[in-house]
């Protein structure tokens, strides 16, 4: 194998996205073989994908040697059942040394186990969604974009309100807490550029930062009002 | 000796008896209230009352494994129905606890053969299940 860019993936669950991840994959040129543990879901689900499904419980070790296991390029854990991701993806990881796993995570109070075990990348649909609810709400005040936890780094997204203590001041004036940096900001009209040291800061901006973690609040409170400095 | 045991079905209930009749400390956890009630077949009195502890609650929740002590375990068995769940705390208890003796029971022998070689400490029933049936039956077939 190797050949091209078609990888062989292996998906664990044929719920709505097990199967519909298949769909994708296979319709961008990958092989794909789905494991599904559940008799009438398989009947279902195989009257589609045929040949590439097949019934088993992905976390017994001859189930997903008879897959291929061996050659895969990628296993990719969708069961409903956390416990079952996790052995499935550490099996994966460890025993058959595939290259690239990603999980799901079906209770985000998981996560911590995720990692206790080493298993990552992994996808919460419901982290995600509370992450669009943050966004959707700016008063909640401070945004995460992007965590990068082994780089120590994060970014951050933040509203200023009109009572900002930062609106109007020159960004070259501004002495950020040591540990972070102003990356970007939105404007209504302008969308988004990169500030020079001469940029005045509007209330009704939205400014992105990347900064060291556990800096968040003082962040908070350094963009934020001077009423409510402790955030 | 302070052992949890996580499961509590006629395995993990009949181990927790017997450590407790050993006069060890025994704390018991299971998602089922209803689990209690194994824990007091043959006992005279209720589990409590002999000294015993037991938790509602699913072993994947630190609070709940915080609750029934595992702080203060000297010893960790995962013998709940599912062996991945096993297999998970198993190595929840030893990595982000140590605790310094976990044994797992794993039903696939194939699943505990990996995670034996890997560091976890297995009883695999079925396993033992397979050499006394062969045994039984090798020998049997041997004297007739």
């Amino acid at each position: 194998m190797g050949e091209g860019s078609g990888k062989y993936i292996i998906i664990a669950g044929a719920g709505k996205v097990g199967w519909n991840l298949a769909r994708e994959l296979i319709d961008k040129g990958h092989e794909v073989t789905v494991i599904e543990d559940n008799r009438n879901r398989y009947g279902t689900v195989e009257q589609e994908l045929e040949h590439n499904i097949q019934y088993g419980d992905a976390s017994e070790l001859w189930v997903l040697e008879r897959a291929g296991i061996s050659r895969a390029d990628m296993v990719i854990a969708v069961t409903g059942d956390d416990e079952d991701n996790m052995l499935i993806c550490q099996v994966a990881k460890e025993k058959y040394l595939v290259d690239r796993i990603i999980a799901r995570v079906n209770n985000p109070r998981n996560r911590p186990h995720f990692e206790l075990l080493g298993i990552k990348p992994y996808v919460s649909a419901t982290d995600l969604i509370l992450r669009l609810l943050e966004h959707e709400v700016p008063d909640y005040g401070l945004v995460h974009l992007l965590d990068l936890p082994e780089e120590r780094l994060e970014i951050i997204e933040m509203m200023l309100g009109d009572d900002s203590r930062v609106a109007g001041k020159r960004v070259g004036d501004l002495s950020m807490p040591e540990g972070s940096l102003l990356i970007s900001i939105l404007r209504e009209g302008l969308g988004g550029f990169v500030p020079t040291p001469d940029t005045v800061l509007e209330a009704g901006d939205e400014v992105l930062a990347v900064l060291d973690p556990g800096l968040e609040e003082e962040l908070k409170s350094f963009f934020g009002s001077d009423g409510n400095s402790a955030g | 000796m302070f052992v949890l045991i996580v499961g509590c079905g006629r395995v993990g209930s009949s181990v927790a008896r017997n450590m407790l009749r050993e006069g060890h400390e025994v704390s018991c956890l299971d998602e089922d209230p209803e689990a209690h009630a194994r824990l007091e077949v043959n006992l005279d009195r209720s589990w409590e009352d002999s000294g015993g502890q037991f938790t509602v609650g699913t072993a994947l929740e630190e609070e709940a494994l915080t609750a029934a002590g595992i702080e203060r375990a000297d010893a960790f068995i995962a013998s709940t129905d599912g062996d991945n769940t096993n297999i998970v705390i198993a190595q929840i208890a030893k990595r982000r606890f140590n605790v310094p003796t976990v044994i797992a029971r794993i039903l696939d022998p194939l699943r505990a053969e990996w995670y034996e070689k890997q560091g976890v400490n297995t009883i695999c029933p079925t396993r033992v299940a397979i050499e006394m049936l062969e045994k039984e039956v090798l020998e049997a077939a041997g004297t007739s």
